[in-house]
């Protein structure tokens, strides 16, 4: 159970290499061993969507996979996306709509909005919700939410 | 009032750090030399434990130690209740442990500490537990046959009962032309905040001291019962409050965990980290809701009510939680709501099954009571050929009432008094927001193969409970001020709202303030963040810490001008002579160094701070309205919810945008939990909605757009400020409004909903039973 395996990656621009045990889910392996702990798990079997990373750029689930079926990729998590001090668009649009609560979905709900406003820039609000219906917000009842990522594609 | 904070829509400033992957939650929390620890949990719902072998999993590599009740149980006691405190519930409180016996599944066996989580998890799957199974109790009738016996000490499944009576019941229904009795079923489902629960105890051996991440809502209470289970003082346990992903009354309460982490790590000295995962949080932390309840209700002919008894029996579970007898009694307590109801009569009882411990969900037995009587009252419209608006407006207790007594609706504490409110125009709000008379017409009509229905469901919620909360504050310059609290945050926004209590309070930039919260170091006294009561408790303790601190400055200043007090003034956070506003005698830079320990001006405590207790044994009382247009599919059994409307005056609004956040956010989850949620348990006490995948949460297909209005009409004569407690009132009607709704839609077909959730299913059973043909 606790072989390991040597992986190489980049995460939010910078490379690691690192051994791992191959069970490793890649999740932990953003949360305790890279120590970027933005990416929240809320349960565990792929449902509720917080532990949404951008994997190729594409939105995936990271408690679903093993850290060592990310060798080789090009990882985003929430840590990547503001440049420097100023808001990435999103961000200031989630905060500007009051879009979040407690912030426990939060990073979950941005990666995924990222991947989805790439593959579809100007998408209807029905399509939204469609495509952050694999997210789960607990205090918000979602309207904010699509309010900002609305806005964000607006160019804010 | 020289600027206005309070009422504005401020952006939060909790915010940036929760959207940059910055904010820490417990399980960001890492220390030295940690260990990780999962909990052995019962498979059974009622089972003697006949033997427990840890050999296997004490010798896999990376296991550090296995803790049975033996090893508890010099330390151990039952955990205790915090509120409701019937008499006889005493005899049902869990050990954090198991001991013999089992009596739900997920019940805490054994708990395993290793070198990290994937290795306790292989220790957990290599425990050697052997039970002898034993029947089990899944409902409250079955319960109360007594012939499975939970608790073999005192021997009954009816753990309290007690009755309450207002006016001359005997009367009421003697001389009433008109009563109906109905029984109400309200489905047990929780309050699932994103993140579940955790905790990182840490123990300091040298100086006997622990400290505790991960402690929210009640840190007070919990550290008390911690120093009693662990023989300390309080003062030598520290909690720290992380950034928290949501409450909704179940996060926080004192669980076998939190005994059980902080034990392993003086035990074993060194830190251990304990995370929940949502299988664990799904079965074993507080379950809420689940009430049944019979209720007749006596009028006149012209829908003028008489009187009402009911007997409300809650489905407490295996054993009693912190809460005590909260739920069914608070069902009962607000039972007939904003109406005038000259005589009541209701029995609690409070019943033990096999099941996960009955604890509070946002709006507890509230949102239960609403469902019972608001749908009672549309069946009484109907029955009397009144429209159910009309029956409402009739029996509303009007404002000229106010404050209005109830009367003893609660076992213990003072009589139920609504303290304000205008119970008819919140109401007329909520039906000329959705044109209630436009869609009056739809009522029950087939369009496109859906049948519609509007649903009304009123309520008057308790708010701004008691008895104390504090806040300190500590001017250190003109540009900063500490403002420090003894209540948590679960998610809220207190960084914001009290900031700007403060501000107007202070006459200065909000920007000026930090609040700090979340450590048991910085006030000495708290009692925590539940029943809507932070914004009335610490906002109001906020509001006077404030005023003092002004007092002292004009003190100070007057020493040092040699002027007056009362020919001084504080505005804008500087002094002027009164009628010479235009230049200011003074600053908080010199007033801090005037209040300073040496000062010969400052002859109260030293520096320029000052600390303020609000205290009330008083409840605010919220009221509003919820409106909901459905239509129902009757192919599949679909409800969908066209408009909804949230109507609710609360007193004095901080901050609309977080209200009004709170508010649809609230009604979401309740719009949720009235159609789709349910905890279901099995014959045998297993539970069969215990992964997201069968126990359905709205998502953002599910989720309706809600108007909200928040309304001001009446603010709370009980405090300074004004204000009564936001954030339950979104969810309190929700499944009074949606069946009544469903209930029109479906009327055609002789459906009356007196039980949830109204799934799917459930809808098609319904239809099935009322007409066969449609099968």
């Amino acid at each position: 159970m606790t072989a390991k395996q040597t992986i190489q990656l980049t995460v939010n621009g910078r490379a690691y290499e690192e051994t791992v045990e191959v069970r490793m889910t890649l999740a932990d392996f953003l949360r305790d061993e890279l120590n970027l702990t933005g990416t929240h798990l809320g349960c565990e079997h792929g449902i509720c969507g917080a532990c949404t990373i951008l994997f190729d750029g594409e939105a995936v689930r990271s408690c679903l996979l093993l850290a060592v079926q990310a060798d080789g990729a090009n990882l985003m998590t929430v840590e990547g996306l503001a440049q420097g001090e100023g808001l990435h668009p999103l961000q200031r649009a989630f905060h500007e709509n009051h879009a979040l609560q407690c912030g426990f979905c939060t990073p979950g709900f941005l990666m995924t909005a990222v991947a989805f406003l790439q593959e579809t820039p100007s998408p209807t609000e029905a399509q939204l919700r469609e495509a952050i219906s694999g997210n789960i917000c607990r205090c918000t009842g979602y309207a904010p939410i699509v309010q900002a990522i609305l806005q964000a594609r607006r160019g804010g | 009032m020289d600027q206005t904070y309070i009422g504005a829509p401020i952006r939060r400033r909790e915010d940036f750090r929760l959207l940059t992957g910055k904010a820490t939650f417990t399980d960001d929390i890492k220390l030295p030399h940690m260990l990780h620890a999962a909990i052995l949990r019962s498979p059974h719902a009622h089972a003697r434990i006949t033997s427990i072998d840890a050999a296997r999993a004490q010798a896999l590599p990376g296991t550090i130690a296995v803790f049975t009740f033996q090893d508890i149980a010099v330390w151990a006691k039952p955990i205790p209740l915090r509120l409701y405190p019937l008499p006889g519930l005493e005899h049902f409180l869990q050990y954090p442990l198991a001991q013999d016996r089992v009596r739900y599944v997920g019940e805490p066996v054994a708990v395993v500490v290793a070198e990290s989580r994937y290795l306790a998890e292989d220790a957990l799957d290599a425990m050697d537990v052997t039970y002898d199974p034993l029947p089990a109790v899944t409902d409250v009738r079955q319960s109360l046959q007594q012939q499975v016996i939970i608790h073999e000490k005192p021997a009954t499944n009816l753990a309290a009962r007690y009755t309450l009576a207002l006016g001359d019941i005997e009367e009421a229904f003697r001389n009433a032309a008109y009563s109906r009795k109905e029984v109400f079923n309200v489905h047990r489902h929780t309050g699932n905040p994103l993140e579940t629960r955790g905790l990182v105890a840490s123990y300091d051996a040298g100086r006997g001291e622990f400290t505790v991440w991960g402690e929210t809502k009640v840190p007070y209470f919990n550290r008390a019962v911690l120093a009693s289970f662990l023989d300390v003082p309080e003062s030598k346990i520290h909690f720290i409050e992380t950034d928290v992903g949501g409450g909704f009354g179940i996060r926080g309460e004192f669980y076998p965990e939190d005994f059980l982490i902080p034990f392993a790590a003086m035990n074993l000295g060194r830190p251990v980290k304990w995370i929940e995962d949502r299988l664990e949080h799904l079965k074993a932390a507080n379950h809420s809701r689940e009430v049944l309840c019979e209720v007749e209700i006596a009028a006149q002919r012209d829908g003028t009510l008489r009187g009402m008894r009911a007997h409300v029996y809650g489905d407490m579970g295996a054993y009693i939680r912190t809460h005590g007898g909260l739920v069914p009694s608070s069902t009962a307590a607000l039972l007939t709501g904003p109406y005038h109801i000259p005589a009541y009569q209701c029995t609690v009882s409070c019943v033990m099954t096999n099941k996960m411990g009955l604890g509070t969900y946002r709006a507890p037995g509230r949102y239960e009571s609403c469902f019972i009587r608001e749908r009672l009252l549309d069946m009484v419209a109907a029955d009397l050929l009144i429209d159910p608006v009309e029956l409402r407006l009739r029996n509303f207790i009007q404002p000229s009432e106010m404050p209005y007594t109830v009367g003893k609706t609660r076992p213990d504490g003072p009589p139920t008094v609504f303290d304000s409110g205008n119970y008819p125009s919140a109401f007329q709000r909520a039906l000329d927001q959705i044109d209630y008379d436009a869609l009056k017409p739809l009522q029950g009509r087939r369009q496109n193969g859906k049948y519609h229905g509007i649903g009304i469901g009123c309520f008057v919620k308790n708010t701004g409970q008691g008895p104390f909360e504090g806040a300190r504050v500590v001017v250190s310059g003109a540009g900063e001020i500490a403002v420090y609290l003894g209540i948590t945050s679960l998610g809220q926004g207190h960084e914001t709202t009290m900031a700007q209590i403060c501000a107007d309070a202070l006459g200065v930039p909000m920007e000026t303030f930090t609040i700090f919260h979340g450590s048991t170091d910085m006030m000495p006294f708290g009692v925590g963040t539940f029943a809507s009561r932070g914004t009335v408790m610490a906002g109001n303790a906020v509001h006077l810490a404030c005023q003092k601190l002004r007092e002292k400055a004009l003190a100070i200043a007057s020493r040092y001008l040699e002027v007056d007090a009362t020919q001084l003034v504080f505005r804008r956070g500087q002094v002027y002579r009164q009628g010479a506003e235009d230049h200011a005698l003074l600053g908080l830079d010199e007033l801090v160094r005037l209040a300073g320990p040496a000062s010969p001006y400052n002859l109260e405590e030293p520096g320029l701070e000052a600390t303020a207790y609000f205290k009330s044994n008083q409840l605010t009382y919220t009221y509003g309205t919820h409106v909901a247009h459905v239509a129902v599919d009757p192919e599949t059994g679909k409800v969908e919810v066209l408009r909804y409307v949230v109507v609710e005056d609360i007193g004095r609004c901080i901050n609309p945008l977080i209200v009004h956040g709170q508010t649809v956010g609230a009604a979401v989850q309740g719009i949720g939990a009235t159609i789709l949620e349910e905890l279901v348990y099995d014959d045998n006490g297993q539970l069969l909605s215990g992964t997201f995948m069968d126990y359905t949460l709205p998502t953002s297909t599910d989720a309706p757009s809600i108007d909200s209005i928040i309304l001001e009409e009446a603010p709370s004569p009980l405090n300074p400020l004004g204000v009564k407690g936001a954030g339950e009132g979104g969810i309190v009607a929700t499944g009074a409004a949606l069946a009544n709704a469903v209930s029109h839609a479906l009327a055609s077909l002789s459906i009356q909903v007196t039980e949830l959730p109204l799934s799917p299913d459930r809808i098609r059973s319904w239809i099935r039973a009322s007409s066969p043909q449609s099968l």
